[in-house]
């Protein structure tokens, strides 16, 4: 990753939690990538975090665990982190500092770019409006993905988010284009990792498939680059090579608690529950790298994944996520207690640009209606459902029962779906279109009257 | 545009030959040009002491544009307005000996900039760090209107210059004299000389430090509506010309799509629209619908009145910073021009972040939540570059503040919304219950206000609708009593309520579907003029009259709760922007069905 090796300097003047100040230093300039040698030889590297007259203050990847001050040699190699891209990533694991974590030789790219990515001119954004389909009933018919979005996952512990992730990842596909995926997991468990390599196994063997895992016991602040590993390489096969790609990246609450670890080891001054200031900043620097580029085929899709500590959705995590992403996939956990996978709460769950990715020559010309109807009976049937447990089924109207019943079908007929069942959206919007014929046509006000023709003949209709 | 090259007064240079002259030898002069340390957006250099406060740096052979915010001995403190890394102690420093400044000039309208006024138009796909602002070559109609010999004052119209929007050359506000010369009638590039007064030349384009407001004769009552569109805002929390407003809301309340609805449709002549700290799509997205939409009043592009500043959240964050106050200096700009501007700021949490992570870098003690102890200051100084005014040349212009606020965790009590309530004349609230349910825009009635209300009544009163503030205190009276009953209605149910209660619990459903909710999707309800707004509030107001005598005249209140009010419900979306009459007919058939109840 790093360039050529120049000069090496042994002046280490300060060893500090993963910090190494370094003396005697010229023309190191700030954010440059440094590698460092040990005593026993050992390489590790680091990042530069202060340059200060002749002192540079080097943040290690890898810990300074066993480094001395004298005998630790470090180069800098001029130039921000980079790291090799092009479509030999395909197929491939890397690790949370670039390298192969899959025994295979090195990735050698055509070319090498920097992993902080630089941002997409707002000017040469093209509007996302194309759906990518997950094969998730749930997630393409009411939060439709839309290409070049960024779209969390809101979970809990214990909940399915993990199943989901790599549900959605094995699954995706954008209407035969070239598609590729790219997996980014910060501080998983080793149960965790080995769930997403199997899971995924199909897909990497297809060479659609890109993993960058950073586990639990991985250092900290290679956690924070795990991400922008996996969004530069998304970048390269999405900007420069044309292909549809998805990121999904999960855990980000691990990443900002990664985050937080390292701003409070730097000294600097905590905001919110003690995350960083820049947290919000820092977070869009990812999330905003999605997108599409007027005139190139390619678009980046992102998929956070991201656990809300006590299923508090005003954390600041998801609460600033919230304010970057567009829409959110939440999952609940009375859903999942009573039995039903994918755990999907519909209602507090929202595409903001699925207007656009959906309808005639998108997905379906009754695929917008159908939705916002869904919704909108879902949140009548929850209303009517909340005061029956008050009030008693008994008291309720005709018209409120048949929304209990919709209630039921919904949970019955549409939501539950099988962990490795790729389900069309045909099939899924006529589940859709099912669950809302359990209601009088009377209360289906925002489907057009020939659609309802078309799926609910009057005939039908009069026998009920 | 910045213009990094562009010579200043050269304070630098004159300061650096002094020292020269005082004996110090060459050599050292070259030494004291360099950057010392570099710690993210944190840049010091050693500095000559005629470098003053606020200077702008440019920052190593690249030339990155900072700002010098700290002087200490022979080193300041420079704050970067972009990505510094690969900056190293010993690469150049090199002070312009002015503040960061703004070029000012009618190719702004139509176009897209990004914090500090660079063009982004012409900028690449991927922004990296800065190459040379360009200009363009466009050229404007000129006509004037003084001759040559004529006596010119600060502020004073030399001419007008046929932009997209009707503009004028002026007088700069620092210059009075003699015309010595005037261009003639025709067309020139905007940094072409057109006139010298008092022995300098005056252009179109012209630069202005961005953090000093520009001069007025004085502040004028703020007393005349901004007409919005948006019948949440106009009906009950209005705003004036020359106001201020913030809007806090959390996430998924609707925040920007309100916004971008009062850039769309509001009647001022001007927008100028800063995109700060949010989402990319959604900038790409408002440029796009912008540049579609026929303005109505004039018939041309509404992108053509607009002038949007777009720093999305992953641009360089101290460049969000100074972009509030580049986007007030080309408010101002217009304003002098005599023209009603919008200043909206989507989002000012975005900027106060700035703030923090800078005040954090250099040190400071902080306050409430690691944020500046000056935040409370800073808000309030740039609230108030909102203003009408009399500008030196005599005519009248506003410049109205519109900030979003997106308090973390939706909570109202955080430093930056809590100090923004206070400095603000209007608040529009936004109401996560409300937008949950899909009642939009989702402007809480109860924790919204308008200290403008009552000047704007009288101003209604005089532009002949002398009902207007009657109408508005029926609404917010109907819209409180109704939520004091719903709460009621949850303990004991509605049939427990007397029915006039129960007609009250319907009029609320009635005014918030019929008049109150708006949808910004639909081409007839997206604008709402004023008349169509009154007309549909009076159709309710009217229908809830009628109901209320229905069942004081003995009919069942469950009768009038199971007529078929979907006419009136309809009628925002079967009435044009502008239309009157099919409000009309929608209430006259509810009325015609309550009278067949009774």
């Amino acid at each position: 990753m790093s360039g050529p090796v120049e000069v090496e300097y042994t002046g280490v003047r300060e060893l500090r939690g993963p910090l190494v100040v370094v003396e005697g230093v010229s023309g190191v300039g700030w954010d440059e990538f440094a590698t460092i040698v040990l005593d026993s030889g050992e390489r590790r590297h680091g990042l530069v975090l202060e340059v200060d007259r002749d002192l540079a203050v080097v943040q290690v990847l890898e810990d300074t665990a066993g480094m001395n001050r004298t005998g630790t040699r470090v180069a800098f190699s001029g130039s921000p982190m980079r790291i090799p891209v092009g479509a030999g990533w395909l197929g491939r694991v890397g690790n949370g500092r670039g390298e192969p974590a899959d025994g295979g030789p090195p990735v050698l790219g055509g070319s090498y770019e920097a992993v902080g990515g630089a941002p997409i001119n707002p000017v040469r954004r093209e509007p996302p409006n194309d759906p990518v389909l997950t094969g998730v009933g749930a997630v393409d018919v009411l939060t439709t993905l839309v290409r070049g979005q960024k779209l969390p996952v809101f979970s809990a512990a214990g909940l399915p988010h993990l199943e989901l992730a790599v549900q959605i990842a094995a699954q995706a596909t954008c209407g035969g284009e070239p598609f590729a995926v790219v997996f980014a997991g910060m501080g998983l468990t080793h149960a965790d990792t080995a769930f997403v390599r199997d899971g995924l196994a199909a897909r990497s063997a297809a060479r659609e498939l890109v993993l960058f895992l950073n586990t639990a016991d991985d250092p900290v602040i290679e956690r924070l680059l795990t991400p922008r590993l996996a969004l530069t390489v998304a970048e390269h096969l999405a900007f420069a090579q044309g292909r549809h790609v998805l990121v999904v990246m999960t855990d980000m609450t691990a990443y900002s608690e990664a985050l937080r670890e390292v701003s409070a080891a730097r000294g600097e001054i905590p905001a919110r529950r003690a995350y960083p200031g820049y947290l919000y900043s820092d977070l869009a620097s990812l999330y905003e790298r999605c997108g599409r580029i007027r005139g190139r085929p390619g678009s980046l899709t992102i998929l956070p994944v991201l656990t809300m500590p006590a299923g508090d959705i005003t954390h600041p995590v998801p609460d600033l996520t919230g304010y970057i992403t567009e829409g959110q996939i939440v999952l609940s956990a009375d859903v999942q207690a009573a039995g039903t996978y994918p755990p999907v709460d519909p209602l507090a769950s929202l595409s903001r640009l699925m207007r656009k990715g959906t309808g005639a020559g998108r997905t379906r010309a009754d695929h917008p209606a159908v939705a916002a109807q869904l919704i909108a009976a879902l949140a009548r049937s929850r209303q009517v459902a909340e005061l029956a447990d008050l009030i008693g089924r008994a008291a309720l109207s005709p018209t409120d029962l048949r929304h209990l019943e919709l209630q039921d079908a919904f949970r019955d007929r549409f939501l539950p779906q099988g962990t490795d069942e790729d389900r069309s959206l045909d099939d899924s919007l006529d589940r859709a279109w099912e669950v809302l014929l359990t209601l009088p046509r009377s209360q289906l006000g925002m489907l057009p009257a020939d659609l309802l023709d078309t799926h609910a003949p009057p005939r039908r209709e009069e026998r009920r | 545009m910045i213009t990094p090259g562009a010579p200043g007064p050269d304070r630098f240079g004159a300061g650096a030959l002094a020292h020269v002259a005082g004996g110090a030898p060459a050599a050292d002069r070259a030494d004291r040009l360099h950057i010392l340390r570099v710690a993210g957006s944190l840049v010091e250099i050693a500095c000559p002491p005629t470098v003053a406060m606020h200077d702008l740096v440019l920052l190593g052979s690249a030339g990155l544009p900072g700002e010098v915010v700290a002087i200490h001995g022979d080193t300041a403190s420079v704050q970067a307005y972009e990505y510094t890394g690969g900056l190293a102690p010993g690469h150049p420093a090199d002070p312009q000996g002015r503040p960061l400044t703004v070029r000012l000039g009618p190719d702004l309208l139509g176009g897209v900039f990004d914090g500090l006024l660079r063009p982004l138009g012409c900028a690449g796909d991927l922004l990296t760090t800065s190459g040379p602002a360009t200009t363009e070559a466009a050229a404007w109609p000129f006509t004037p209107r003084v001759v040559r010999g004529e006596r010119v004052g600060a502020g004073d119209v030399l001419g007008d210059v046929g932009a997209r929007v009707p503009l004028r050359l002026l007088v700069p506000p620092d210059l009075s004299g003699e015309v010595t010369r005037i261009a003639s009638a025709g067309a020139y590039p905007s940094d072409a000389p057109l006139a010298v007064v008092g022995g300098d030349e005056v252009r179109m384009a012209q630069s202005w430090p961005v953090r000093k407001p520009r001069p007025v004769a004085r502040r004028l009552p703020a007393d005349a509506p901004l007409n919005t569109g948006q019948r949440a805002v106009d009906l009950l929390f209005p705003v004036a010309r020359g106001s201020t407003v913030a809007v806090p809301g959390g996430f998924g309340t609707g925040k920007t799509m309100l916004l971008q609805q009062i850039a769309k449709w509001c009647d001022a002549d001007v927008i100028v629209y800063v995109g700060c700290g949010e989402r990319g799509n959604e900038m790409a997205d408002v440029i796009e619908e912008l540049a579609e939409l026929t303005d109505p009043r004039t018939g041309g592009r509404l992108a053509e009145r607009t002038v949007t500043i777009a720093n999305t959240s992953n641009m360089p964050m101290m460049a969000r910073e100074a972009s509030v106050h580049t986007g007030a200096t080309v408010a101002e700009y217009f304003r002098d021009m005599g023209l009603d501007v919008v200043l909206i700021a989507d989002s000012t949490s975005r900027w106060a972040e700035a703030l923090r992570e800078f005040a954090s870098r250099m040190g400071e003690l902080p306050a409430e939540e690691g944020y500046p102890a000056s935040l409370a200051s800073q808000l309030a100084a740039f609230y108030e570059r909102a203003a009408a005014v009399r500008t030196q040349g005599g005519a009248t212009g506003s410049v109205t503040v519109i900030g979003a606020v997106s308090p973390p965790g939706g909570d109202r009590t955080e430093p930056v919304t809590a100090h923004t309530e206070r400095f603000v004349r209007c608040l529009w609230s936004l109401d996560r219950d409300l937008a949950y349910a899909r009642h939009y825009p989702a402007v809480s009635w109860s924790e919204s206000f308008s200290r403008d209300a009552a000047a704007l009544s009288a101003a209604h009163a005089r532009a002949g609708d002398p009902g207007w503030a009657e109408r508005r205190g029926r609404v917010a009276r109907q819209l409180a009593e109704a939520d004091r009953l719903a709460d009621l209605v949850e303990l004991v149910g509605i049939t427990a309520l007397p029915p006039r209660e129960r007609i009250s619990v319907l009029a609320g459903r009635l005014l918030r579907e019929a008049a109150i909710q708006q949808s910004a999707l639909s081409p007839a309800d997206a604008y709402s003029a004023p008349a169509k707004t009154a007309a549909l509030v009076d159709a309710v107001l009217t229908v809830v009259d009628r109901c209320l005598e229905v069942v004081d005249a003995g009919t069942q209140a469950e009768v009038v709760e199971a007529v078929d009010f979907s006419p009136l419900l309809r009628a925002r979306e079967a009435a044009g922007p502008a239309e009157t009459a099919p409000v009309t007919a929608a209430r006259d058939t509810v009325l015609a069905r309550l009278a067949e109840t009774a």
